[in-house]
């Protein structure tokens, strides 16, 4: 039939095994496929097959100079959109000698910060359709515009800012911006607090995740995955921390992580982070500094021949770009190392033995992006 | 491949128009001509003492008086009963009801406006309705559709299962009486067949699951047959204690039985197994796992499109209000209102007249009216679950099933055995009330 192995149906393997084909055009996927084998309702092999949405974003660096670079950099997520430029820039700026003013760098984490809540919302939000739970989609997708509306009064756009540059930030925030933040934190932090109530504290989400896809300590190490799913599996391990970038070594806060490694767990955490978030934002609003936030550039920045590694902790892990100049204006290698290219390891490896109806909570829980994944 | 049919809308409208203008020019220019020629020799006949003439609905313009005899004989000929009420007609309203209300409610729930624009910039009237246009929007959007049928399905079964799934819902509705005398069917056996009509629905999901000649339908079917070995015991034992307490079988009798109190006084904990395994029969969140859209796509649903799947959505909810009908007449005292009819006065009328021909008596009226608010009730609360819960998984609810909730039901039918032999109720109703 001219199908590729994954897609032919082998159904008569002792004639129990079912094969299904989860995706690319089913509701529980996205941009990716999974294929499932299951014996009655237990899944006894799963096989990922991402790809679906590749750009080519890494060749697409090497024809663009840096500056260039920032705004097709972020499309791969543009739910983070933040996140995903940070380390870009920092290497840069390691490459080319680049200062940044104090002020930006306040800027920059706050914008990280509130980037990370907006994707984390996103993420809660399709976490709660998967488990039928379709009120828990309805409420982040809506709480996601507040904090829209403030990276859009702070960037001018409202998912794909292209507000991080070598430097710096594009432009400082508006006035006010600290009053109408803080406002507008304060009814979000009230408003994880109901989510806690109408889904973290249900008898039935509790059954659905507490106890489903373990992934203990040493299998979270062994198979390389990042971000909360390794911290909900109690390592501590948070850039953020272990190797502070900007000022997160001046502010105060906390890197959660659980014990039980499973999708309660991966699904407590964020809310837990969105919780520590708000903290973060609120430090940085009060320890801001007032002066410039953007070095001037010369017209093509470049540095000496080098390489740069630089990572960040993104919402779903740690995000690291490897930068390689020749001296030209042009980066002459750009490699992305993704979070949710990290996590595909574990996804068979926690579905070899679940459930069926486990599959969308494990899947979703390992805060797997195809289109950040395919790059 | 999917067998395609040419279809389009606006050739499906001109067709009924062209089909209802030729439908005119035949009956004035032959059939009307027809019947003179025909009462020329042959005398009308009498109905209810009224000449059944052409000229009756003319005359009825004039002189409405004489339509009221009329209207009263149709409202005690069984084909009324059946046809609108309190059979087909007045279900799918009540369905239909109960989607606009459903997804208005869920909206509010989930701060969001829900159907509000159908109409709105076309009709100036349509503006105060909120949307309710939507429901006619989305019946002329599946009768539109095209019915796909997948390749290698088995056609007769793929076709038919969707108006069984009605016919059998609507099949529930005969024994469930709706105001005193106002039922399809007064059988002495009316609870043991509704619950013979519940066993079907799973089997004809099960069939056209197989019908569809797909996975994720066959997976919904296998899941709907294991959901229902999990609710249909606690179901069939919850109902028992109601049985125990009343005597009866049939219907009507139970809710006379429930004359001082009603049963969910008496048997709360029955009517709560009876509410939770009544979500689990109609697949409602957080029972939905045979339609469980993250996992397998829409279930047993899946291959169905246009109105075979209008049909089923239909089915299911016309099963909603036939399962809260159900629920208000065992536990909640069915046509009973919380106050006795004496609370209208001395003063009240003695019925709903219309020239003088009594068509309803006081007691009916007010009978149907509050099994219509009280079964409005019970279905929102049953909407309700679907805003704050996620869908359970399949071994939680067999666990739940056998273990919890048919424990349950045995404890109901001992606290209904202890009211027995205490003599609190029971057939011969309450030691107080029997006369030494």
């Amino acid at each position: 039939m001219g199908l590729p192995p994954s897609m032919q149906v082998e159904e008569s393997e002792e004639g129990r095994i079912l094969t299904i084909s989860v995706g690319p055009q089913h509701p529980g996927s996205g941009h990716f496929r999974l294929v499932v084998k299951v014996d009655g309702d237990i899944i006894v092999g799963a096989d990922p097959d991402p790809g679906y949405v590749h750009r080519g974003e890494e060749k697409m660096c090497e024809y663009r100079n840096y500056i260039q670079n920032i705004p097709h950099l972020e499309r791969p997520m543009i739910a983070d959109s933040c996140g995903i430029l940070y380390p870009f820039c920092l290497g840069v700026e390691d490459i080319a000698n680049i200062p940044v003013p104090e002020r930006a760098k306040y800027i920059r984490v706050i914008l990280a910060e509130l980037n990370r809540c907006i994707f984390e919302l996103y993420w809660l939000g399709i976490y709660g359709i998967f488990l039928g739970h379709s009120t828990m989609f309805m409420w982040p997708m809506g709480d996601r515009e507040l904090l829209i509306d403030l990276a859009e009064a702070a960037t001018g756009a409202r998912v794909t800012h292209a507000y991080f540059v070598p430097g710096g930030v594009r432009n400082d925030l508006p006035e006010n911006f600290k009053e109408r933040a803080i406002r507008q934190l304060d009814y979000f932090k009230h408003r994880l607090d109901q989510y806690k109530d109408i889904f973290y504290n249900n008898p039935l989400f509790l059954d659905r995740t507490k106890g489903v896809g373990v992934l203990s300590a040493q299998d979270a190490i062994n198979l390389g995955v990042t971000g909360p799913v390794l911290r909900a599996s109690g390592v501590k391990h948070d850039i953020r921390k272990i190797e502070p970038y900007d000022v997160y070594d001046q502010l105060d806060f906390e890197a959660y992580s659980m014990n039980s490694g499973d999708s309660y767990a991966r699904a407590y955490i964020p809310l837990l982070e969105m919780y520590e978030s708000i903290n973060i934002i609120k430090q940085c609003l009060e320890k801001m500094p007032s002066g410039s936030v953007r070095t001037k550039l010369g017209p093509n920045p470049r540095g000496a021949a080098g390489e740069s590694f630089k990572r960040v902790e993104a919402g779903r892990g740690e995000l690291a770009y490897y930068l390689v100049s020749d001296g030209t204006p042009k980066p002459y290698r750009v490699k992305l190392s993704v979070p949710s290219f990290r996590q595909i390891p574990a996804m068979p490896h926690l579905l070899k033995g679940a459930k069926l109806a486990d599959m969308p909570a494990i899947y979703w829980s390992l805060n797997y992006w195809p289109v950040e994944a395919d790059r | 491949m999917a067998t395609v049919q040419e279809f389009s809308f606006a050739e499906f409208v001109k067709s009924i128009l062209w089909l209802t203008f030729w439908i005119l020019v035949i009956f004035t220019l032959i059939i009307l001509p027809i019947i003179f020629i025909v009462l020329f020799y042959v005398p009308a006949p009498e109905i209810a003492g009224i000449e059944m003439n052409p000229y009756l609905l003319l005359t009825m313009l004039v002189n409405p008086e004489i339509g009221a005899p009329l209207i009263n004989l149709t409202l005690d000929q069984p084909l009324f009963r059946v046809m609108v009420f309190p059979g087909f007609t007045f279900a799918a309203l009540f369905a239909t009801a109960i989607i606009f209300v459903e997804r208005k409610f869920l909206a509010k729930m989930q701060v969001r406006v829900g159907p509000y624009y159908a109409g709105r910039e076309v009709f100036w009237w349509a503006r105060s309705l909120e949307g309710l246009l939507q429901m006619l929007a989305d019946l002329l959007k599946l009768l539109g559709k095209e019915v796909i049928l997948p390749s290698g399905a088995d056609k007769p079964i793929f076709w038919a299962a969707p108006v069984v799934l009605v016919i059998a819902s609507s099949a529930l509705i005969a024994v469930i009486p709706a105001g005193p005398g106002w039922v399809i069917a007064d059988i002495d056996v009316g609870l043991l067949v509704v619950f013979a009509i519940l066993g079907f629905f799973p089997l004809t999901a099960l069939l056209a699951s197989w019908a569809s000649n797909s996975k994720y339908p066959f997976i919904g079917g296998l899941r709907a047959l294991h959901q229902m070995i999990a609710y249909e015991i606690p179901l069939i034992l919850s109902v028992l204690g109601v049985v125990i307490l009343s005597g009866q079988l049939n219907l009507s009798k139970i809710v006379a039985a429930q004359e001082p109190y009603w049963y969910i006084l008496l048997l709360p904990i029955g009517a709560f197994v009876f509410f939770i395994t009544a979500l689990a029969e109609l697949e409602r969140v957080p029972f939905d796992l045979p339609e469980a859209e993250s996992e397998i796509v829409a279930g047993w649903l899946t291959e169905y499109s246009g109105m075979s799947y209008g049909l089923i959505q239909l089915a299911s909810y016309i099963k909603l209000y036939a399962l809260a009908g159900l629920f208000v007449t065992l536990f909640l005292g069915g046509w009973m209102g919380p106050l006795p009819l004496a609370f209208l006065g001395p003063n009240a009328p003695s019925g709903v007249d219309m020239f003088g021909v009594e068509l309803l008596t006081t007691q009916e009226a007010v009978g149907i009216l509050w099994f219509v608010v009280k079964t409005f009730g019970i279905s929102v609360l049953m909407l309700l679950p679907r805003g704050i819960n996620p869908r359970i998984r399949i071994d939680i609810l067999l666990r739940t099933g056998w273990a919890k909730l048919i424990a349950l039901s045995f404890i109901n039918i001992f606290i209904a055995l202890a009211l027995l032999y205490l003599g609190v109720a029971g057939p011969a109703g309450p030691v107080g009330v029997i006369s030494p």
